[in-house]
């Protein structure tokens, strides 16, 4: 009963998505009726312009922003977690606020930023926006692991001579790559999927994927949707399936 | 004078989180006490009527409907949520990370392939009405989507992952050794769900239900795609004046009353977790 039960949730939320997986492989053009198989649509896909720019956007912003998210988070969790502070926690509360308060308030408060201070709406703005959505993530992310990692292991480097920067980029770093690089995915996955805050400071030439589609589903639906669908689904599946991989790994020096 | 390590490696992020988002947040409550300018934007001159104007009975609707959508939308998730989530964390260790990861993936998939994937299910041509008619239950087309009954499957649907997720982890630290007690103790199933399992499983049920009424009440993409024009959200209502209308006062005003009543239910909330 209740494995059923449990399946039949599961169902539920699988069954939309596999059924547009199946019917972008449908040759008749309307509805729901199957006209046979096609690769068609995906080759349509390949030769649309306006989807291949909006990948290629982002794409672009997705690599930069989370690189940069990853370089600052990295640090944030780096400095609250490692030094001595007399309220650790003030800085803890700062980082938090921005995971626990709804993105619609991001979105509108960039856009103001923006719009008040004059700064044109385009890649740069949609930058901004990724990387900022990012930052707290990845400090997360590398704050847990770091949590987990035996202070002593650094202080044993130190001790045995090495400086500080030798001992972060021989010790600390090493362990914490796997964080490091689970928090990067993570933010990859996040900027690549984001549509909230890209809707609001994107500019008429920085339209991203996400935007795309909704503009697609908005004015004209056509096979070629349940195609990037496809595309979509299998790449987030693949980007979630890494991070979460890369951030179980067992290592030994975590306790 | 050197400046401390420390220092040096937190001022970076701490500037930028200021920066792009501390003045941010700071900017929306400074908009919503001011006037629109004469081209959209903003001109700097008090006003105090954006949040009078929230009360008119068409707002005033809108935020109605909201409240009224998502918090069915979490009273459903809920529901759904724990049978999945008990047969989730009674199962054998191994399988448990499987099964979340299972819940994961249509969570991580992107919110308009996910609302397309409704679209395609529920249009006059779609699936769902092709089934219906081909079974002789209706004539034509029936009108599902573009409906309030769509936006709330489509709220429920895309939220039910995040309140599974914290209702699961309450739920698998329960110890095995208490429902045997319970059942040696003579107590029903039903006695046994409601005074053993539901009152360790508040603190991921109140959690799941934060996090859904939270994501509901902001969600402009679901509304928009599901429900058509005659069923507007808050969420749309913002969008539709910072991005048509450009009234980012009104907008800003519309925003941080949201975030009100946000505010409210999350402790409605924590009141109810501590109250049953």
């Amino acid at each position: 009963m209740l494995a059923a039960a449990g399946w039949a949730t599961l169902l539920f939320l699988y069954m939309p998505i596999l059924v547009v997986l199946v019917f972008s492989f449908n040759a008749s053009q309307y509805g729901a009726r199957w006209g046979g198989f096609t690769w068609e649509w995906y080759a349509r896909l390949a030769h649309n312009q306006n989807i291949l720019r909006a990948a290629w956007n982002s794409l672009l912003i997705g690599v930069v922003s989370s690189a940069l998210a990853t370089v600052l988070g990295t640090m944030a969790a780096l400095a609250v977690e490692r030094f001595r502070w007399a309220r650790p926690e003030l800085w803890e509360g700062f980082f938090f606020i921005p995971i626990v308060v709804p993105e619609l308030m991001m979105a509108i408060g960039f856009l103001l930023l923006f719009g008040v201070f004059g700064f044109p709406f385009g890649l740069g703005t949609l930058l901004l926006g990724h990387t900022t959505l990012n930052l707290p993530i990845v400090w997360l992310i590398v704050r847990a692991r770091l949590k987990k990692l035996d202070p002593r292991l650094e202080e044993a480097a130190l001790d045995l001579g090495a400086t500080p920067w030798t001992a972060f980029w021989r010790v600390t770093f090493p362990l914490l790559s796997p964080a490091i690089v689970g928090g990067a995915l993570t933010a990859f996955a996040i900027s690549i999927d984001d549509f909230v805050i890209s809707f609001f400071v994107a500019g008429p030439n920085s339209t991203t994927l996400p935007i795309q589609i909704y503009s697609m589903l908005k004015f004209s639906i056509s096979p070629e949707v349940n195609a990037l669908s496809a595309v979509l689904f299998v790449a987030s599946m693949v980007l979630v399936g890494a991070a979460h991989f890369l951030q179980d790994r067992k290592e030994g020096y975590v306790h | 004078m050197r400046v401390p390590a420390r220092v040096r490696l937190l001022a970076p992020p701490l500037a930028w989180i200021g920066v792009f988002y501390v003045v941010p947040l700071l900017l929306i409550l400074a908009v919503s006490f001011v006037s629109r300018g004469a081209y959209g934007g903003v001109s700097w001159t008090p006003n105090w009527g954006n949040y009078g104007r929230i009360f008119d009975s068409l707002y005033g609707a809108v935020f109605f409907r909201s409240i009224v959508l998502s918090t069915a939308a979490t009273a459903a998730c809920a529901l759904l949520a724990f049978p999945v989530s008990w047969w989730m964390a009674r199962s054998p260790k191994r399988s448990q990370e499987t099964l979340l990861l299972l819940v994961l993936i249509p969570f991580w998939t992107n919110i308009l392939v996910r609302l397309y994937a409704w679209m395609f299910l529920l249009s006059g041509a779609g699936l769902l009405n092709s089934a219906l008619q081909a079974l002789g239950l209706t004539r034509g087309p029936v009108d599902i989507l573009y409906t309030r009954g769509a936006i709330l499957l489509g709220l429920l649907y895309g939220n039910l992952p995040l309140m599974i997720l914290p209702l699961y982890a309450s739920l698998e630290r329960i110890d095995k050794s208490l429902l045997e007690a319970a059942r040696d103790l003579y107590a029903s199933p039903a006695q046994t769900l409601f005074r053993v399992i539901l009152p360790l499983a508040k603190p991921g049920l109140a959690a799941g239900c934060i996090l859904v009424f939270t994501s509901a009440l902001c969600d402009f993409a679901t509304p928009d795609l599901l429900g058509g024009a005659k069923n507007m959200l808050v969420g749309n209502l913002i969008q539709q004046q910072y991005l048509v209308a450009r009234d980012w006062p009104f907008g800003s005003a519309l925003s941080l009353t949201q975030m009100l009543v946000i505010g409210g239910g999350l402790l409605l909330f924590r009141r109810l977790e501590k109250a049953a």
